[in-house]
């Protein structure tokens, strides 16, 4: 659990404050992305939680502990922290750049080099492979990898990532945004998660914040954020096409309708999004598809007013009473 | 020349030998004097970025002055002899050591010392761990050089009765013994390339083991 309750940073000689009076809770578990145009505060806010930078104002709280008081060094220990640049020590082994933090925390070194080859394996690396190698001689994928199992290494009960994905080109990225969210779900860990990339905000993240001039605008689950988006800034910054991007965060399995397609239907597999399915469905003439299940069987269907219906729910209010 | 130069060391080894081994101790210890106060000096200044700037704009005046200047003003102060040989050989070495430690440790990439302070590294464990062992081959140029320089300089000695191998070149001077004169230059020249091809070979051998 993370909880910033009315806090402000004010550098001295900026007309506003850089961050502005922000309050915000991430529950434990889940995943808090932070988005907004570049300079809005997403940097400062993430880094006041693990106190690289201290607040003018307002209280932190991590794990129900107020840690606007707490010896920051030892808090950062129990702070995964995860940045853009990944910041891999270069004259480190890969083995010795996860281990930081379990040694610096004393562990005893059959463990931290048992933790090393856990924590390689489950970002996807081979560690016989990587462990004695240096950050030089990896991809720019795999130094994210490295920089996350490091991260990881001391089980920290929340994580802190300032644009992990900004350094890896566009084919990686969505794989490792899948990837590492299925780890940080699995592990059950809190994290705020900074972005630019508004498809990353809503692929990753359970909550999003959006911030303008270091306030918090809205924050909101993200089909809430694309079907009530709070003002005409939101719903720009959300994309025109953000009844498209609802039906991407919909699985065909969960949104199928009892019936049988017609003869001839196309079919689409259960796990794929509603997204999908509309792009099948306007490449055919028919109006419905097949949803089968893992085996190959039928579980219902999709139609094109299904869709429709799904992409329009509960939309619309919001903006329309915000002008 | 070559055998007046042999015939000379033969018949007065132990001038010889005294005035090299004076050398390479007032060497020796004016580097290590060097070190201890430039590089505690470059790890405090880190810390004090504003005063770092002061500190490397005098240093830097330091080394404009000419190396017999710096021992000749030592003279009023501390009197002859060696120890203000060494105070002099001890400044003339530092600036070239503490201009390139504080240098090399404050350009280590702000990224990864960030993200040593993010993993809770304290200011000392990022220093000792990180900044040292990343800008280490620029602080070994710096002592190569400083070495050299205080080696080179160490001849001048002579002129405030600090001893070694400038003695016989003076020496020489004064009562126009041409060998002995030869023999004091060539000897001083020989430890300053001696003393630059060890210190490279072990800056070679320092930066192999670190890229293994
Ligand atoms: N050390 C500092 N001194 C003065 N102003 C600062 C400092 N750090 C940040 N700022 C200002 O605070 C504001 C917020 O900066 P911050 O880095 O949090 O933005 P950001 O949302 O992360 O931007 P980006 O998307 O470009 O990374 C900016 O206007 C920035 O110029
Ligand atoms: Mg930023």
């Amino acid at each position: 659990m993370i909880a910033l309750e009315g806090v402000s940073k004010i550098y001295p000689g900026l007309p506003r404050p850089a961050v502005d009076d922000l309050t915000l809770m991430v529950p434990g578990g889940r995943t808090c992305v932070l988005i907004g145009p570049s300079g809005c505060g997403k940097t400062t806010t993430m880094r006041m939680v693990n106190r690289l930078i201290e607040p003018t104002r307002g209280r932190i709280v991590v794990e129900g502990e107020d840690v606007t008081h707490a010896d920051p060094v030892s808090l950062r220990r129990r702070i995964g922290y995860v940045i853009q640049q990944i910041g891999l020590f270069p004259h480190m082994t890969i083995a010795q750049n996860v281990a930081t933090v379990p040694e610096l925390l004393g562990w005893p070194s059959a463990r931290v080099a048992a933790r090393v080859d856990e924590m390689l394996s489950l970002v996807g690396l081979d560690p016989g492979g990587v462990r004695d190698r240096y950050p030089r001689h990896l991809s720019g994928g795999q130094r994210q990898r490295v920089g996350v199992a490091r991260a990881l290494a001391a089980d920290p009960p929340v994580m802190l990532m300032d644009e992990p994905f900004g350094a890896v080109d566009p084919l990686v990225r969505t794989h490792l945004q899948d990837e590492f969210l299925s780890i940080l779900k699995r592990l059950r860990k809190t994290v705020i998660l900074v972005t630019h990339d508004i498809d990353e905000a809503i692929r990753m993240g359970d909550l999003v914040a959006i911030l303008k001039d270091g306030r918090l605008v809205q924050c909101d689950a993200p089909d809430r954020l694309l079907a009530m988006p709070a003002n005409a800034f939101v719903a720009d910054f959300v994309g025109a096409d953000r009844a498209l991007k609802r039906l991407s965060l919909v699985m065909a399995g969960d949104a199928c309708e009892p019936g049988t397609a017609p003869a001839g239907a196309p079919e689409i597999a259960a796990t794929l999004s509603l997204r999908d399915a509309l792009a099948i469905l306007l490449g055919t003439s028919t109006e419905a598809l097949r949803v089968t299940g893992p085996d190959g069987q039928a579980v219902g269907i999709v139609t094109l007013a299904g869709i429709r219906a799904r992409a329009g729910e509960g939309a619309g209010r919001g903006l329309r009473a915000a002008g | 020349m070559v055998g007046p130069v042999f015939t000379w060391i033969a018949e007065h080894p132990k001038v010889f030998w005294t005035a090299a081994q004076q050398h390479l101790v007032l060497s020796a210890a004016a580097l290590g004097l060097a070190l201890a106060l430039a590089l505690p000096l470059a790890v405090v200044l880190l810390r004090w970025r504003r005063a770092a700037a002061t500190a490397i704009a005098l240093v830097n005046v330091l080394r404009t002055i000419p190396s017999l200047a710096l021992l000749v003003v030592m003279l009023p102060i501390l009197g002859t002899g060696f120890q203000p040989a060494l105070v002099a050989l001890t400044l003339y070495g530092l600036p070239a050591i503490l201009i390139n430690a504080y240098t090399a440790l404050s350009e280590v990439d702000a990224d990864i010392v960030e993200a040593a302070t993010g993993q809770g590294l304290s200011r000392a464990q990022i220093v000792r761990r990180i900044q040292v062992p990343l800008a280490l081959p620029v602080i070994f140029a710096g002592i190569r050089t400083a070495a050299v320089q205080i080696v080179s300089a160490a001849t001048l000695a002579a002129f405030i009765g600090g001893g070694g191998l400038g003695e016989l070149i003076t020496a020489g001077m004064g009562t126009l013994d041409i060998p002995q004169l030869v023999v004091g230059g060539l000897a001083v020249a020989a430890l300053a390339i001696l003393t630059e091809l060890a210190f490279g070979l072990a800056e070679r051998r320092l930066n192999r083991t670190r890229h293994a």
